[in-house]
C-alpha cells in the first residue's frame, strides 16, 4: 500500500495516516474513534448536576418549556421558553446583570468549566448582579426570557456548546443587551471555546466577556455593531 | 384546496395539498417542528392514499408556493416541458409509482422525461414509495459529468476529498489531501471548506489546490466552497477557479438568507465558464443542498421539508452542474433526530435528484447530538451505493475537525468500492495506476508507492 510519511500527521488534528485492515481502519483507528465519539455522546446526554453551582454561588434553579432530553433535542423552540410557573421565581431585584449557567447541549462542559468561570467574572463584571440562575434544557434565547422576568439590562449566558468528536467539553458565552423574548442572534455577542487546557482558559474568557459587558453598558447594545476582536462566532443552539 | 379522505368512518381532511404532501411523509422531527407533520399513523396513510389518487397534473396548476411570490416557483413553472410530460401526463401519482417500477421505465426513458417532471411531483411519487423503491428506481437513472473527469459512469463511484481543517492550514491541507489521494479518493473534487470567510484565504488555497493537481498530473477538479460571490472576486482576481460552489434551497426566501438568487448563480456560472478550464467538458457548478434549510431561515411556507429539497434540486438543475450533494444529516436532530430519517432522507433525496436529471450525490453524515453512530452511516453508505450515487464525502478518518461532525472517510469509500465492484471515474483510475497507488487489479498496492511531496511540505 502507498504510506503516507508519519510526520505529515503532525500538521494536523486530522485522522490522516491510519492503518487499515484489508478496506476498513485497523482496530486501533476504530476504537480510537469510538471513544472520542462515546464521550461526545456523553456529554449531549449527561444529566445537569448543580450541586457544585449549588454550594459555591447563590443560585435560582429554573426549567425551560422542554420536559426532557429527546424532547429538548427535537423542539429548539421549547428549550428557548420560560412557563410562567418558572419565570414566577423569578423578580427584579433590582439588579442590572444576570449571570444565567445552561446546561445546553453538552452538561459535561459546564460541569467542568462553569464554577471556576463564574467565579473568574464575579469581581470583574460590575453592575449590580442578580443571583446566578442556573437553567436546566436550555437554548441560548432561554437568557432572554430569564433576563425579562428580572428586569435586568444585561444577560451573560453561559451554555454548553454542540460536541464535537474531539472538542466535548466546549463552553459559550452569549452576551445580550436588553433582553426579551424574540431577540435575533446577531443582537448578541459571544466568547466560545471555553475549554482549557486546548481551548480558552477560564480567565481570558472572563477578561473578554467583562469587556464585552463593560462595552454593552457604554454604548447600550450588543451584536454585530459591537465588534469584539475574538474568534468567529460559532452557531447558536 | 381541501382533500378529504374516508377510512371506516372516519373523514380525514386536509386543508390544502400542501398539507397532504406534509402528512404524507414518513415522520421526521423537522416536520413536527415545523407543526405540518401528521399527527396520527393512520391520518399518514389517509393523506397517501389522497396523494396516490392525485393526477401528476394537479402539481401543475395547484401550486405549494405561489407563482407571484417566489421565483423558485416561477423556474419551476416557466421551464417545464410540456411535450417530456406527456408521455406521463395521464397517471395519477400512484400509477405513476407503478409504472417507475415497472420495466418499461428503463434509464434512456426516465431521462428523457426528467424535463416533464417538477419537484412537487417527485416529491409526492416518493413519498408513497418504500426505501426499495427509492433504490430500484434511482439506479436505473445514470446522470454524467464531466469537467477534467467523467463521473456518473455505470459501475462507479467517485470521491468528493475533504480536507478541512480549522484554520485553513495550508501545510494541514495538503497532508490531508496527500492521506486521501495514496487511498484513492478525490474523483470527484478535491473540496475544500473554508474555516473563515477571507477571500484572501480563499485564493491561497485555490493555488495550493492548483499547484498539487498540477505537480501530480491528476484528473481532477479542485473548489474551495465559498459563497458565490467570493468565488466571483477570485474569478476576477484571476485566481484559479475550476468549480463554483453554492448552497442552495428551495424558496426564493431561502435563498436571499444564503444571500443569493436565481440571477446571480447565473452570472457566476458564466463567470466560471469564460475561464473554460475544463478538459472533457464543461459542468462547471457544485451545489449542496439538505432537507430543513428552509424551516431553520423561517421561510419555509408552510411546506414540508422533503418537497422543499426536491425545489432545491429544481434550482440546481437550472446550471448543468458537476457535482450536487444533500449533506443530509449534518443539520442536526430538529430535523432529521436519528439514524431512521437520515437513512429515509438521504433516499429520497437521491432518488428526486436522480429522476429530475442532477448527478447526485451524498454526503452521508450526522452530528454529535443525533441518535446516530457509525453503524447507521454504515447502512446509508451500503444503500446509496446500491442506489448507484455518483460520489460521497472521503473525510479522514470520517472526523471534519472543521465542521465538527462525521462523514464518511476515504476507507469507507473502500470499502463500498470493494463490496460492490464499483470503480474510481475511468481517468482518474488510470492516473492512480500509473502512479503506483492501485495495482492492475483496481486495489491499493501491496508495494508502498510513494508521490514526491510538494514544496510545502518537503523537508
Amino acid at each position: 500500500m502507498a504510506e503516507l510519511p508519519a510526520r505529515l500527521a503532525a500538521l494536523t488534528q486530522a485522522r490522516i495516516g491510519l492503518g487499515r485492515a484489508g478496506q476498513a481502519l485497523d482496530t486501533a483507528a476504530t476504537l480510537a474513534f469510538d471513544l472520542a465519539h462515546a464521550r461526545a455522546r456523553d456529554a449531549v446526554h449527561a444529566g445537569f448536576d448543580v450541586s457544585a453551582l449549588q454550594a459555591a454561588f447563590d443560585v435560582i434553579e429554573v426549567r425551560s418549556a422542554a420536559p426532557d432530553r429527546a424532547t429538548y433535542l427535537q423542539r429548539p423552540d421549547l428549550g428557548r421558553q420560560l412557563p410562567a410557573a418558572e419565570a414566577a421565581r423569578l423578580r427584579p431585584t433590582g439588579a442590572d446583570t444576570a449571570i444565567v449557567v445552561g446546561d445546553g447541549l453538552s452538561a459535561t462542559a459546564v460541569a467542568r468549566h462553569a464554577v471556576p468561570l463564574v467565579r473568574a467574572l464575579l469581581p470583574i463584571l460590575g453592575g449590580r448582579l442578580a443571583p446566578v440562575v442556573v437553567a436546566h434544557q436550555a437554548r441560548v434565547a432561554l437568557g432572554d426570557a430569564i433576563g425579562a422576568a428580572l428586569a435586568v439590562d444585561i444577560v451573560v449566558m453561559l451554555i454548553g456548546e454542540r460536541p464535537g468528536l474531539s472538542a466535548p467539553d466546549s463552553l459559550g458565552a452569549y452576551i445580550t443587551w436588553q433582553p426579551r423574548p424574540g431577540r435575533q442572534d446577531s443582537e448578541r455577542n459571544c466568547v466560545s471555546n471555553i475549554r482549557p487546557p486546548h481551548g480558552l482558559d477560564h480567565d481570558s474568557a472572563a477578561a473578554r466577556i467583562a469587556w464585552l459587558v463593560h462595552q454593552a453598558r457604554a454604548r447600550r447594545l450588543t451584536g454585530v455593531a459591537l465588534k469584539d476582536e475574538s474568534a468567529a462566532r460559532p452557531r447558536l443552539g | 384546496m381541501p382533500y378529504t379522505h374516508d377510512l371506516g368512518g372516519t373523514r380525514h381532511r386536509f386543508a390544502d395539498l400542501r398539507m397532504v404532501m406534509a402528512m404524507a411523509s414518513p415522520h421526521r422531527s423537522g416536520d413536527v417542528l415545523a407543526g405540518v407533520a401528521a399527527t396520527s399513523a393512520e391520518q399518514r396513510v389517509a393523506a397517501r392514499l389522497v396523494l396516490a389518487d392525485l393526477p401528476l397534473a394537479t402539481f401543475l396548476a395547484d401550486l405549494v408556493i405561489p407563482y407571484e411570490a417566489d421565483e423558485v416557483t416561477r423556474l419551476i413553472i416557466d421551464s417545464h416541458d410540456a411535450a417530456a410530460f406527456a408521455a406521463i401526463a395521464h397517471l395519477t401519482v400512484g400509477g405513476f409509482r407503478d409504472w417507475l417500477l415497472s420495466d418499461a421505465a428503463d434509464g434512456a426513458t426516465l431521462a428523457a422525461l426528467a424535463p416533464g417532471l417538477t419537484p412537487e411531483m417527485v416529491a409526492a411519487v416518493t413519498k408513497i414509495m418504500r426505501n426499495q423503491d427509492l433504490i430500484a428506481v434511482a439506479r436505473k437513472i445514470r446522470v454524467v459529468t464531466r469537467f477534467r473527469g467523467t463521473i456518473g459512469l455505470p459501475g462507479r463511484l467517485s470521491v468528493r476529498l475533504q480536507p478541512n481543517h480549522p484554520t485553513d492550514d495550508p501545510a494541514g491541507i495538503a497532508a490531508a489531501i496527500l492521506d486521501g489521494l495514496l487511498l484513492g479518493a478525490g474523483d470527484a473534487v478535491i473540496g475544500i471548506n473554508p474555516a473563515g470567510d477571507s477571500v484572501a484565504a480563499a485564493h491561497t488555497l485555490l493555488l495550493l489546490l492548483d499547484e498539487l493537481r498540477e505537480a501530480y498530473a491528476i484528473p481532477t477538479q479542485s473548489c474551495v466552497l465559498t459563497h458565490v460571490t467570493n468565488t466571483l472576486q477570485l474569478i476576477e482576481a484571476g485566481a484559479p477557479v475550476d468549480l463554483c460552489f453554492q448552497s442552495i434551497g428551495g424558496t426564493e426566501a431561502t435563498n436571499r438568507g444564503f444571500g443569493i438568487d436565481l440571477a446571480l448563480l447565473a452570472e457566476a456560472q458564466a463567470a466560471t465558464l469564460a475561464l473554460g478550464r475544463g478538459t472533457l467538458g464543461q459542468d462547471v457548478m457544485y451545489f449542496e443542498t439538505g432537507q430543513g434549510s428552509a424551516l431553520s431561515a423561517g421561510a419555509h411556507h408552510g411546506v414540508d421539508q422533503q418537497t422543499l429539497e426536491a425545489r432545491a434540486q429544481a434550482v440546481a438543475r437550472a446550471f448543468r452542474p458537476l457535482l450536487v450533494n444533500s449533506v443530509v444529516g449534518f443539520i442536526g436532530p430538529e430535523y432529521l433526530y436519528d439514524g431512521k430519517q437520515i437513512l429515509r432522507a438521504a433516499l429520497e433525496d437521491h432518488c428526486c435528484g436522480k429522476l429530475l436529471g442532477l448527478p447526485m450525490g451524498l454526503d452521508i453524515c450526522y452530528t454529535n447530538h443525533a441518535e446516530a453512530d457509525q453503524n447507521d452511516m454504515d447502512g446509508i453508505l451500503t444503500l446509496a451505493g446500491v442506489a448507484g450515487v455518483n460520489f460521497i464525502m472521503g473525510v479522514p478518518g470520517a472526523d471534519d475537525i472543521m465542521l465538527n461532525y462525521q462523514s464518511t472517510s476515504f476507507h469507507d469509500a473502500l470499502y463500498l468500492r470493494d463490496v460492490l465492484g464499483l470503480r474510481p471515474a475511468p481517468e482518474f483510475e488510470a492516473w492512480l495506476l500509473s502512479s503506483g497507488i492501485t495495482d492492475a487489479g483496481g486495489r491499493l498496492s501491496a508495494t508502498p508507492a510513494r508521490l514526491a511531496l510538494p514544496a510545502l511540505l518537503d523537508g
